[in-house]
């Protein structure tokens, strides 16, 4: 027990920059994971979020480049992620193709060629440096990102201001949009319709609902929101392109649905989780000390709490009844 | 209940004379005229014509696969036809979806209930035609619904979750839902189907309200006995066509039935005295636990004697179906034992420092390697194939769940459970002559319709998939036969055909336990009638000592006072559990 005492793990868990990181961390998560309960909720999986992030870093980087602007490379990313899902959602719900199948297929697409347009585009040396817009002039041909707030002086406050207040503006929609997820689902006629679908999309029907139509849409939000959370990478944490640099967020924000029992603040909870572990592996490897040589083995922990996820160690799954089944209405009652 | 001295036929008779209100004048409220829908090769509707006017109940019957539900889908916008027109109130329409149905005033009560069950009462009623906003008013909702409930004197609570609900309840949340939609024609998918006798009454009650406050009512049947009870007119159908118009008071059971079917059938079942052997399935103290945690089975104690049909009557989820998933291996129980010819399924465990009743460790010690589910010294969970191997065959109550495959041949569905056994496998490879010759004979025997063997089972009508299973599990010649509501959604023909058999394999020396909702199968076929109501045997009647009000009575918890009078009654087959 004395090398973990001595290995500077202790200080490493007050450090304000870990707390700072995680938060980073979870925004990233948190966006596809409540596209996803969305997604899930009208009864569709969207295994694909990890595609449209990364098609999201990719066309962000490109056209804030060539626009010289960071707000329309977001915008670009959020429109992309939704047409990427409406080929999905065609796909899954109008052709009643297996889901898993299309998804997988579509990231398989959205990795080869991100990949190869990063070198045809910028060469083997790749992207081009970053710029962030604050004042001072950017050079044209630069990436302009999007810097962090420091909210008024509140980021001021010894250890918390750093955390809370000394963030990126997208963490702040994020957590927004957690509550608009929220209230779109479970207050919104809309949301109830969405939900019956999900749960029993021959009763939506024979109620007078279009099944497929609101499947649609929510599968589309969730590429939105993909899309978005591709952008924040981008432009917001990393600044540049790299070859998969989303590392299986996607896939972590599709275990966080499941964690959350398909809810967007449980959802939320559960990326706030996975996010520590990430962040806590990024802190150690900068650490000197043993617990370095572990740092990768921590790195794990975040999928291995996927998997405890995943195997139903959070109580009885309650998932809608209908998620992931194609709706067809001349199939006999 | 209210006039116990009033038998059910009498009931009947006295209902007849209220729903009738002369010839129907002006025109339909709603009008089928020669539709046609065909599913690729089939032809579910051929020139399919019918009328129903304000203010009356139509029937329509017909046997499975008729083409009863092909029209109503079509009627209420889930199907478009490929021929013919639906005409309202003598103008044409078209439906594109279910929401121009609904719009022109067309409501459905499905056969299945098309309510989510995670949603409330109130929910589901408004969902699709919410109070205005975009916001969903809750509060609003549930006030309609409430106001709804009152005016058609159907009880129910708008905040209540539908999944809490029971059946009977249910369908009260799917009549609300169409009256709240305005509908002015209303569909009814045998609705009685899944019914106490005493719901069934109240059904009619509102049913025939409804008529009279100017509905056109359309009532899908094949229980003759309710056609003649709520309809004022029958229309019967027979292979996807219409075969005949029929005015209630001017016809009977017996000429509607030999429209059905096309020719005259008996519908008692012929059985002679019971030849009783030693006892087969023996059941003590039984617990079972139901999906939710909470006890569905306490307690029960029952046995069966070969050469005996012990039914269990009951309404439904009073722990018929744990029952037999326990004794099948398809669910844990929690205490109890139950043995087949000595063989154990399951056996008492060690609780609370009650003793093991258990008297033969050896014996429960080598089953125990082959069941599946249980810890050491109890039996809770017996592997399914163990069952089998036990000498028990089951025939489930959903053969679509778990019957059949439905998307396999019918001669690898004829074999399924027993495809290991050397006559069908060796060594692992499927021998599959001898397959297509077992699937052919059992196809003739049990007269299977269409006769082939090699189309998917999925593709037969719901009696002759029902056909397949009974053939499957009775040709393995059980000590023990299960048959879970083994003539659910069969039609006249079908049902008999089924019942026959038991019969046929009590005869042979068959132990068997019949778990049925229709009260009048159990009546029909046991010699033995156990009823049950919230995981207890209330009681057990000889077959004929006991009339149906007694039952009924019993089987909704009314026991206190009947109890009384009718504890005298020897109950030498089985005895209550403590």
């Amino acid at each position: 027990m004395n090398w973990l005492i001595n290995s500077g793990v202790w200080t490493t868990l007050i450090n304000a920059d870990l707390w700072q990181s995680t938060l980073r961390e979870s925004t990233l998560l948190a966006l596809p994971a409540i596209g996803g309960v969305i997604a899930e909720r009208s009864g569709v999986v969207n295994i694909a979020m990890e595609g449209m992030i990364l098609t999201g870093c990719f066309i962000s980087v490109f056209i804030s480049i060539h626009a010289h602007n960071a707000a329309a490379g977001l915008l670009a990313a959020i429109a992309l992620g939704g047409a990427m899902a409406a080929v999905l959602a065609f796909a899954a719900v109008r052709l009643k193709a297996n889901q898993i199948i299309v998804g997988v297929a579509i990231n398989l697409v959205a990795l080869g060629l991100t990949s190869y347009l990063n070198v045809a585009v910028w060469g083997q040396n790749g992207a081009p440096a970053s710029c962030a817009p604050s004042g001072g002039a950017c050079k044209s041909g630069q990436i302009l990102t999007i810097p962090d707030w420091s909210v008024w002086q509140l980021n001021k406050i010894p250890g918390v201001g750093q955390i809370f207040f000394q963030q990126n503006p997208i963490f702040y929609l994020m957590l927004l949009l957690v509550v608009l997820a929220h209230v779109f689902l479970f207050r919104t006629k809309i949301g109830l319709r969405i939900r019956a679908v999900g749960e029993h999309p021959r009763a939506a029907d024979t109620a007078g609902i279009n099944v497929q139509a609101l499947r649609y849409l929510a599968v589309i939000l969730s590429g939105m929101l993909s899309g978005l959370a591709g952008g924040y990478l981008a432009l917001a944490v990393s600044g540049t392109f790299n070859d998969n640099m989303t590392s299986g967020a996607g896939f972590i924000a599709l275990a966080a649905v499941i964690f959350g029992k398909w809810t967007p603040f449980g959802a939320f909870g559960a990326t706030l989780l996975f996010g520590f572990g990430l962040a806590l592996w990024h802190t150690l490897q900068n650490t000197t000390g043993p617990v370095q040589d572990y740092s990768t083995l921590i790195a794990a922990l975040p999928y291995v709490l996927t998997i405890v996820a995943l195997a139903g160690f959070v109580g009885r799954a309650t998932a809608p009844a209908a998620d992931g089944i194609p709706y067809d209405p001349a199939e006999a009652a | 209940m209210d006039h116990p001295e009033i038998t059910r036929e009498e009931a009947a008779e006295t209902q007849l004379t209220v729903p009738t209100r002369g010839t129907p004048t002006g025109p339909p409220a709603i009008e089928a005229v020669s539709i046609v829908k065909r599913f690729g090769a089939l032809i579910a509707n051929n020139r399919v014509s019918l009328q129903a006017f304000p203010g009356e109940i139509l029937a329509l019957v017909g046997e499975n696969g008729a083409g009863k539900s092909t029209l109503m889908n079509v009627l209420s916008g889930l199907l478009q036809p490929d021929e013919g027109e639906i005409r309202l109130k003598g103008q044409a329409v078209r439906f594109r979806s279910p929401r121009d149905a609904i719009e022109h005033g067309i409501g459905m009560v499905h056969q299945h209930f098309m309510l989510i069950p995670k949603l409330t009462v109130a929910e589901n009623v408004v969902l699709g035609h919410e109070p205005s906003g975009v916001l969903f008013d809750q509060r609003a909702a549930r006030r309609k619904v409430a106001e709804l409930s009152e005016a058609y004197g159907l009880k129910l609570d708008p905040a209540e979750r539908v999944e809490a609900l029971s059946v009977g309840l249910q369908q009260r949340v799917e009549i609300l839902k169409i009256l709240y939609w305005g509908s002015d024609i209303l569909i009814f998918d045998e609705p009685t189907a899944v019914l106490t006798p005493q719901e069934t009454r109240e059904l009619f009650v509102v049913l025939r309200e409804l008529a009279i406050k100017g509905r056109a009512i359309i009532f899908i049947t094949h229980k003759l006995k309710e056609v003649m009870a709520i309809s004022n007119r029958i229309t019967v159908m027979r292979a996807g066509q219409v075969v005949g118009h029929l005015t209630t008071v001017q016809t009977s059971p017996a000429e509607i039935a030999s429209k059905m079917i096309g020719h005259e059938v008996l519908p008692e079942v012929h059985k002679g005295p019971a030849k009783v052997g030693d006892p087969v399935l023996e059941v003590r103290d039984l617990d079972v636990l139901s999906d939710r945690g909470v006890p569905a089975v306490r307690g029960l104690s029952l046995e069966i004697r070969g050469g005996e049909i012990v039914g269990i009557a009951g309404v439904e989820g009073n722990g018929q179906t744990e029952l037999v998933e326990a004794l099948t291996g398809l669910r844990e129980a929690q205490g109890g034992t139950a043995t087949v010819n000595g063989i154990e399924l399951l056996t008492e465990f060690e609780q609370n420092g009650r003793a093991s009743r258990s008297q033969n460790h050896e014996a429960g010690r080598s089953h125990r390697l082959r069941g599946f589910g249980e810890s050491f010294r109890r039996l809770t969970k017996p592997a399914p194939a163990y069952v089998r191997e036990a000498g028990v065959s089951y025939v489930p109550e959903d053969r679509r769940e778990r019957g059949l495959v439905l998307s396999y041949s019918v001669a690898d569905n004829t074999i399924l459970g027993i495809q290991s056994t050397p006559q069908f496998s060796r060594a692992g490879i499927l021998n599959f002559g001898r397959i297509q010759r077992w699937a052919r004979t059992l196809v003739t025997r049990f007269d299977v319709r269409p006769p082939k063997t090699n189309v998917p089972v999925g593709t037969l009508s719901g009696g002759n998939q029902q056909k397949v299973v009974v053939a499957r599990e009775f040709s393995e010649n059980p000590a023990l036969l299960i048959a879970a509501q083994p003539t659910r959604g069969l039609d006249v023909g079908a049902a008999q055909f089924v019942h026959e058999r038991l019969v046929e394999k009590r005869d042979q020396g068959t132990a068997i336990l019949l778990v049925s909702a229709e009260l009048d199968e159990v009546m029909a076929l046991a010699d033995q009638i156990a009823v049950i109501y919230e995981g207890q045997i209330m009681d057990v009647f000889e077959a004929g000592t006991a009339n149906e009000d007694e039952i009924g009575l019993l089987m909704t918890g009314g026991a206190q006072h009947t109890a009384e009078q009718s504890i005298d009654l020897e109950a030498p087959a089985l005895s209550q559990g403590s």
